[in-house]
């Protein structure tokens, strides 16, 4: 049993306001794209077949959305317990990130009404990877709300049937963390079916599924940093750094082997001097490598990520880097060829962000109303 | 009708499913139901008195005569010499000379208004058509000659059915078809060059089983076989409506099976079966355009022998434009508007600042703990 408790407390703050109107302004977009069609509302073309509803909705926010997954990976494999009181926080916003990736995913559907051919074997196509990525992703929702449901039966008080869940949890978390490894690398494999279109400096046929999965995972852990900061000065709750720290620890790390790959492929493929061509793509590039390379240096010593700040700044630089980094291969320098170009407009652009606004205000009620966050310290 | 058919068996020396078949292949060739076929069948199996044939030779190559001996299966045209009483040809008679002329004579006499007159080759009519004579007599008089006492006039290649090859401009003998030189009679033209003969044994099957003429168009070609342009069936028309276009033999369009309408294929204005029925009962594909070359046009009167053969034909259908519009839009896409750059920069300034003022309020909790 956990000792997390519903915050309680008021729900329409001005910040949940704040997003309401945020989320009413995305939904009427939202609702001029299914009644006028997408063209009345995206700026995608031919050359440009994604814009920032599958690149930002769908690629970055359920890399955002992997803290459940680097904390199950963290908890259960490597079996370090202490983690667990972040574990709750991290499901949910993964469930709620993923839930809405589904959903961008399914707006940004040319014929959405064709969706379910995905979930039917005989009209699968066994060569794509965005099969693979459909139905890993639509699993793991199931899967995500599999495991956060013990926080909604403790809620509401149905012991039996959480016993009998909890019993069969192991099933879910180890499903919890085999599919994001598959879809997340998938997600990287997009670029390889990209082919020539994608930059030079992000285009490593070999490396694409692991740099996606390095990426995804640090997102991940810099999520849960930012998020226990958040909900720590937004709910006035106890100081989890040591806890917090010991994660800047594994950031470090990851990005290291990142970092050595990325590199390691450009020097080994003969690229670098892409990087010094002075052109939009190389400066894309190097604030990119600063952003991955922030962290590092601020979180190397011991001293360094004990602050709470630089904890948080350095999971800020991540988050943007890991970002970047997507939107980099996918948009900034993807070159589908001539005279093609693209742009997010206005309604594209309040779409998503009233899809986050609904994230967060999804978490703030589910915080106050469920058991997710621990009042009181804990060691 | 069982001993009918043993009777042809022994006359025709073919078996009984063989004949059948046959009849069926006609009978299908015709768009005409199984049970005509039977009709046919009895037809031939027992007949009255074979229909007499007289088939005149004018100005051609005997094409259509070779394709009849050709194309066919072996025991085809013994068939047809013992379906019909074939009693004037010039390149099959085994007689010459006087002798097959005064039994010509005597035939048509003798079967006046009962037989069929099959014309091959144009007719020369300048300088009162001296330019082509048999027998002492010009082609003209013959051809008048025979049609006046025919049951039937078929004129078989494109020769005789609009003057062919001959009548090309200058046209120096003023060659023309059957059909112009006998005013007020009904000719059925089964053009080509050569024709198809199971177009021409469609007809006359069809004349020997119910006494009358198919149907026939405007320029008295069999509906059957010329009531649709060779596009409208080609096996490469999907690649005409795509835009994919073979540019020179041998190029990587040609290569590829593309539609050969830029090498000047007639097909768009050409109206024949030829895709359907095809040539020689080889198997798929054996027609002009099937083996890679453009349809001439054959025939098209106005069309084959007159157009350059590279030249692009007139679409009957619909014409495609010299370059087909890109399915993607490229230029004119709506760039970066300044409401969108600035909700954009609003969005990441707001994480930004989102992560700034969490971070000052950590801060403040961190001095606060310490103090």
């Amino acid at each position: 049993m956990s000792h997390a408790k519903p915050l309680g407390g008021s729900i329409f703050t001005p910040a949940f306001m704040l997003c309401l109107v945020l989320f009413v302004i995305g939904m009427y977009f939202l609702g001029v794209r299914f009644t006028d069609g997408m063209g009345a509302v995206a700026n995608i073309n031919g050359g440009f077949p994604w814009g920032i509803w599958v690149v930002y909705d769908v690629v970055i926010g359920t890399a955002l959305a992997c803290g459940g997954y680097a904390l199950a990976i963290t908890i259960y494999v490597f079996n370090k317990g202490q983690y667990h009181p972040l574990m709750r926080a991290a499901l949910l916003a993964s469930l709620l990130g993923y839930a809405l990736g589904g959903v961008g995913a399914f707006i940004d559907m040319g014929r959405y009404w064709q969706f379910y051919n995905l979930l039917l074997p005989w009209h699968m196509n066994f060569n794509a990877v965005m099969l693979e990525v459909g139905l890993c992703v639509t699993t793991y929702i199931l899967v995500l709300v599999i495991e956060f449901a013990p926080a909604f039966l403790e809620r509401i008080g149905a012991h039996g049937v959480l016993k009998i869940l909890n019993k069969m949890l192991f099933i879910f978390i180890a499903l919890g963390i085999l599919l994001p490894t598959m879809h997340q690398s998938s997600l990287g494999s997009f670029l390889i079916a990209m082919g020539y279109k994608v930059a030079p400096l992000w285009q490593t046929v070999h490396f694409q599924p692991l740099l996606a999965l390095l990426t995804a995972l640090t997102m991940g852990f810099s999520i849960v940093i930012f998020e226990a900061s958040a909900s720590q000065v937004a709910f006035d709750l106890p100081d989890e750094t040591s806890l917090l720290s010991k994660i800047g620890k594994i950031i470090v790390g990851l990005l290291l082997v990142y970092l050595v790959v990325r590199f390691g492929e450009i020097i080994l493929n003969g690229k670098v001097g892409y990087i010094f061509a002075g052109d939009k793509n190389s400066l894309l590039f190097l604030l990119e490598t600063l952003l991955f390379i922030f962290p590092v240096v601020a979180l190397l010593s011991q001293k360094m990520r004990q602050n709470s700040r630089v904890l948080l700044w350095a999971a800020v630089s991540m988050l943007f880097a890991g970002s970047l980094y997507r939107f980099n291969a996918f948009l900034f320098t993807y070159d589908p060829g001539p005279g093609y170009s693209y742009f997010p407009s206005v309604g594209e652009v309040m779409v998503t962000v009233g899809i986050v606004a609904f994230e967060i205000m999804a978490y703030m009620v589910m915080v106050k109303m469920l058991p997710v966050l621990h009042k009181e310290a804990h060691a | 009708m069982q001993g009918d058919f043993d009777a042809l068996e022994k006359r025709l020396g073919i078996s009984r499913r063989d004949f059948l078949k046959y009849c069926t292949g006609i009978a299908a060739t015709l768009g005409l139901s199984t049970s005509e076929a039977i009709a046919m069948a009895e037809a031939v199996a027992k007949p009255k008195k074979r229909p007499v044939v007289i088939w005149l030779h004018g100005q051609e190559c005997t094409g259509p005569t070779e394709t009849m001996l050709r194309s066919e299966h072996p025991t085809l045209e013994r068939l047809i010499l013992e379906m019909v009483s074939l009693e004037y040809h010039q390149t099959l008679d085994a007689g010459a000379g006087h002798q097959v002329e005064h039994l010509k004579e005597l035939s048509m006499k003798e079967n006046a208004g009962k037989y069929l007159l099959v014309v091959e080759g144009s007719i020369p009519t300048r300088d009162g058509g001296v330019y082509c004579k048999i027998a002492g007599k010009t082609m003209l008089a013959h051809t008048v000659e025979a049609a006046e006492n025919a049951a039937a006039i078929i004129a078989f290649g494109s020769c005789a059915s609009w003057g062919g090859v001959q009548s090309s401009g200058p046209n120096p003998t003023g060659a023309v078809g059957a059909q112009a030189v006998l005013p007020g009679k009904t000719v059925v033209n089964i053009p080509g060059c050569p024709p198809n003969p199971y177009n021409f044994l469609a007809t006359v099957m069809h004349f020997l089983t119910f006494g009358t003429l198919p149907e026939l168009d405007s320029q008295n070609r069999p509906k059957f076989a010329y009531g649709r342009l060779i596009h409208e069936n080609c096996e490469r028309r999907p690649h005409f409506d795509a835009g994919r276009f073979a540019k020179e033999f041998g190029d990587e369009g040609h290569k590829k099976g593309y539609c050969l309408y830029k090498l000047g294929c007639k097909g768009p204005e050409t109206y024949s079966n030829c895709p359907a029925v095809e040539f020689n009962d080889v198997g798929g594909g054996t027609w002009p355009v099937g083996v890679g070359h453009p349809c001439f046009g054959c025939t098209e009167q106005g069309v084959g022998f007159t157009k350059p053969l590279f030249s692009l034909a007139e679409v009957q259908t619909h014409t495609p434009p010299n370059a087909f519009p890109s399915i993607a839009q490229r230029e004119d896409t709506p760039g970066m508007s300044a409401g969108a750059a600035a909700v954009a920069g609003a969005a990441v300034g707001a994480a930004v600042g989102a992560a700034a003022v969490v971070s000052t309020r950590l801060g403040k909790s961190d001095s606060d703990s310490e103090t």
